[in-house]
C-alpha cells in the first residue's frame, strides 16, 4: 500500500531536469531546478514500482473502453468564424494569428 | 424564506418551481445570495453569472406560466459548474493563469445539456490547476476552504464544486473525475459525488487532463439528486469520439428501487488492499459501520481480492502525466491564453508564457510525464504502467465475478489542514490510492457520506464501485445505503455542517 520503496538507482539530476524543461518549453528558474529535482526524484523513485510486475506477456492497455473509429456522414457543418477563432488570440494581425519569429530559432 | 429554500434538495426545488409554490427566480435569487454572503470564506467560485442565472430563471418561469411541460425534471434548479467546461458566456480558466480571462467561442456538451434542460447555471467552480490536485490548493486562484472546518481543504481537483454544496450555494453541479476528482472532494465534504463510465458521459469541451482517463459527473447532496443530474448529462455524443453509443443506465428508476432498502441477493465484495493500514481510523471504523448497515439491508458482503490495485497508484502516475504533456502542450501562447513577450523567438515566447502561466504541479507533472515518454525510459516507464492497467482491470473482472458491486473508504483520511501536504508531492497523491483503479478500468464508482470520524468530526465517504455500464446498481445500493445511514444518524449528514458566518 505504501510508496516507499527504494529510488532506482540513477536519481534524476538538475542537468535532467533542465534537459526535460527545455523538452517541455518550460523557462523553469535556477531554485526550480532544484526543488523540481529534488520532488521528481522521489516521485519517479515510487512509480518506478510498476516494474516489479511480471508483465512480459501481457498485452497493454491504452483506453478502458475499446475504441474503433467512427464513421460520419462527410456533410458540411458550421464549425468556428474567422472571428470567433480569433477571439481569444494574444495578436492578430490582418484576420491572422500574429506569432513571434519561427524561423532562425535554435542556430 | 430564502435560508430555507438554499437547505433543500434539487428534486424538492423542482417540485416547487413546476407546481410555481416558488419562482426560479427566487430559488436562483436566494442561492446568488447565499454565495454572496458565504464565498468570500469559502472561495468555491472564480466567476457567477449573476444576470445570466436570473434571466435563465426568468425564461423557466415564464414558460411554466405559458403551461409549457419543463424541459427537463431540474428545469429552473441552479448549479454549480466546474471551471474546466467550456461557457461560451462565461469565462473558463481551469484554475491556471494561463487561461486567465479566456472566453471560449464554444460550449462544451455538458455545458449544451444542462442549458437545454432549463437548469440555472449559476457560475464556475474552483479546482486544482487543469484538474490536478488533491485539495483545490494548485488553483492559481488560491485555495476553496471546505465549510465543515475552514482551515481544511474540500479535497480536489473538484473542490469548488464539492464545496458550492457543502456551502449550500448550490444543490446540484458538475465535476471531472480523472483519479478521484469526483469522488474525493465528495467525501471530504459530506457530499454525493459519480464519476459514471468512461464514455458515459461526452468530454466534447471538458479541457483535457488526461483524456483516456477523464470522464465528467454529477455532484449532489443527495443520491436522487445525483441520479436526476446523471440522466441529463449523460448520452452519446457524436462529438466525442469515446462517448458510448449506449441507452444512459436507468439510475433514477435504481434510486427509487433502492430506497426500498431491500438489497437480499446482492453481493458486495469488501476489497482487500483498500484499507488497513495507511486509513485513518475512523475512516476505517465509519466504513465498517457502512458494512454492517448494508447487511442489515439484506446484502451479502464478501471479502475479495485485487491484487495489482497496489500498483494502480504508481501506473496512474505515470500514465497520467504522460497524457498531460501531451494535452497541455496546445497552450503555446500563440492561439488562445497568456502570451508573455520575453524573447524574440516563438519557442522563447513559448516557453516564457508557460513557466509563468502554470504552477508547480502542473510543471511537476509535464515534466514527469516528459520524462516517462522519452527514448529509452519509454518501455520501463509508460509500456509498463499500461501492462499493469490491463492487469487492474482483469482484476475488476475477477472481483465482480464475485460480487455486484464493491466498497472501500472512498480516501484514506478526512480532510487535511491547507497546506499540510501542497509541498510534498507524493503524500498529496496517496488520496487518490483508492480511487484510481476504477479510472484505470474505466468503470463506473461514486461516493456517499458515510458519517463523521470520531477523532476529528469531519466527513468520510464510501466508495461503491460498479462495472462498466453498471451505474444502475451502484444507485441501488447507494440509495439504501444513504436512506438507512440517514435514519440511524437522525437525518442527513450535511445538515451538520456548522454554520457560516454570513457577511451582509
Amino acid at each position: 500500500m505504501s510508496l516507499d520503496t527504494p529510488p532506482p538507482s540513477g536519481a534524476i539530476t538538475r542537468d535532467e531536469v533542465a534537459h526535460l524543461a527545455r523538452l517541455a518549453r518550460l523557462a523553469v528558474t535556477d531554485d526550480e531546478l532544484d526543488v523540481f529535482a529534488g520532488q521528481l526524484d522521489v516521485i519517479l523513485g515510487a512509480v518506478a514500482r510498476v516494474g516489479e510486475v511480471a508483465a512480459d506477456d501481457i498485452p497493454p492497455t491504452s483506453h478502458a473502453v475499446p475504441l474503433s473509429n467512427v464513421f460520419r456522414p462527410d456533410e458540411r457543418r458550421p464549425g468556428l468564424t474567422q472571428e470567433q477563432a480569433l477571439s481569444g488570440a494574444p495578436a492578430v494581425e490582418d484576420g491572422r494569428f500574429r506569432v513571434p519569429q519561427i524561423l532562425g530559432e535554435e542556430q | 424564506m430564502s435560508t430555507e429554500l438554499i437547505r433543500l434538495t434539487a428534486a424538492e426545488l423542482a417540485v416547487k418551481i413546476h407546481s410555481r409554490e416558488v419562482s426560479a427566480v427566487e430559488v436562483t435569487r436566494a442561492h446568488l445570495d447565499r454565495i454572496a454572503a458565504v464565498d468570500g470564506q469559502v472561495n468555491a467560485f472564480l466567476h457567477v453569472a449573476r444576470e445570466a442565472a436570473l434571466a435563465n430563471a426568468a425564461l423557466v418561469d415564464e414558460s411554466i406560466a405559458a403551461g409549457t411541460a419543463p424541459a427537463s425534471p431540474l428545469a429552473g434548479v441552479p448549479l454549480a459548474l466546474k471551471d474546466v467546461f467550456t461557457t461560451m458566456d462565461m469565462p473558463t480558466t481551469c484554475g491556471s493563469r494561463i487561461l486567465e480571462g479566456w472566453r471560449p467561442p464554444y460550449d462544451a456538451t455538458v455545458t449544451t445539456r444542462l442549458r437545454a434542460a432549463g437548469i440555472t447555471i449559476l457560475g464556475k467552480t474552483n479546482m486544482d490547476e487543469f484538474a490536478m490536485g488533491s485539495s483545490t490548493e494548485y488553483s492559481a486562484y488560491g485555495p476553496t476552504r471546505n465549510p465543515w472546518d475552514t482551515s481544511r481543504i474540500p479535497g480536489g481537483s473538484g473542490g469548488g464544486s464539492a464545496a458550492a454544496l457543502a456551502a449550500f450555494e448550490a444543490p446540484l453541479a458538475i465535476g471531472t473525475d480523472t483519479g478521484g476528482s469526483i469522488r474525493q472532494p465528495a467525501a471530504m465534504t459530506g457530499t454525493v459525488g459519480v464519476k459514471p463510465t468512461y464514455g458515459g458521459v461526452s468530454r466534447y469541451g471538458l479541457v483535457a487532463c488526461a483524456s483516456s482517463l477523464d470522464q465528467c459527473g454529477p455532484c449532489a447532496r443527495t443520491v436522487l439528486d445525483a441520479a436526476l443530474l446523471h440522466e441529463v448529462i449523460a448520452g452519446p455524443d457524436p462529438l466525442d469520439s469515446t462517448s458510448i453509443d449506449a441507452p444512459v443506465p436507468a439510475v433514477l428508476e435504481a434510486v427509487r428501487r433502492g430506497a426500498d432498502g431491500d438489497l437480499r441477493g446482492l453481493r458486495v465484495g469488501v476489497v482487500r488492499e483498500l484499507g488497513g493500514e495507511g486509513y485513518q481510523a475512523g475512516v476505517q471504523s465509519n466504513f465498517e459501520a457502512a458494512l454492517r448497515q448494508l447487511e442489515k439491508l439484506g446484502a451479502e458482503v464478501v471479502e475479495v481480492s485485487a491484487p495489482h490495485f497496489q500498483y494502480g497508484l504508481p501506473a496512474y502516475y505515470l500514465i497520467l502525466p504522460s497524457e498531460v504533456s501531451s494535452n497541455l502542450a496546445r497552450f503555446d501562447a500563440m492561439r488562445y491564453g497568456l502570451r508573455v513577450e520575453n524573447g524574440t523567438s516563438a519557442e522563447e515566447v513559448m516557453a516564457a508564457t508557460r513557466e509563468a502561466g502554470f504552477g508547480p504541479e502542473a510543471k511537476r507533472r509535464i515534466m514527469l510525464g516528459t520524462y516517462a515518454l522519452s527514448s529509452g525510459y519509454y518501455d520501463a516507464y509508460y509500456g509498463q504502467a499500461q501492462k499493469v492497467r490491463t492487469l487492474i482491470s482483469r482484476d475488476f473482472a475477477t472481483a465482480f465475478a464475485q460480487a455486484d458491486v464493491l466498497v472501500s473508504p472512498t480516501a484514506p483520511t478526512t480532510a487535511f489542514p491547507i497546506g499540510e501536504k501542497v509541498d510534498d508531492p507524493l503524500a498529496m497523491y496517496l488520496n487518490d490510492l483508492a480511487t484510481i483503479p476504477t479510472n484505470l478500468a474505466g468503470t463506473a464508482a461514486m461516493s456517499v457520506p458515510s458519517g463523521l470520524a470520531a477523532e476529528d468530526g469531519l466527513p468520510t465517504g464510501l466508495q461503491i464501485m460498479a462495472p462498466a455500464l453498471g451505474e444502475a446498481v451502484m444507485y441501488r445500493v447507494a440509495a439504501a445505503y444513504e436512506a438507512a445511514r440517514d435514519a440511524e444518524g437522525g437525518g442527513a449528514l450535511i445538515h451538520r455542517v456548522p454554520p457560516m458566518e454570513v457577511s451582509a
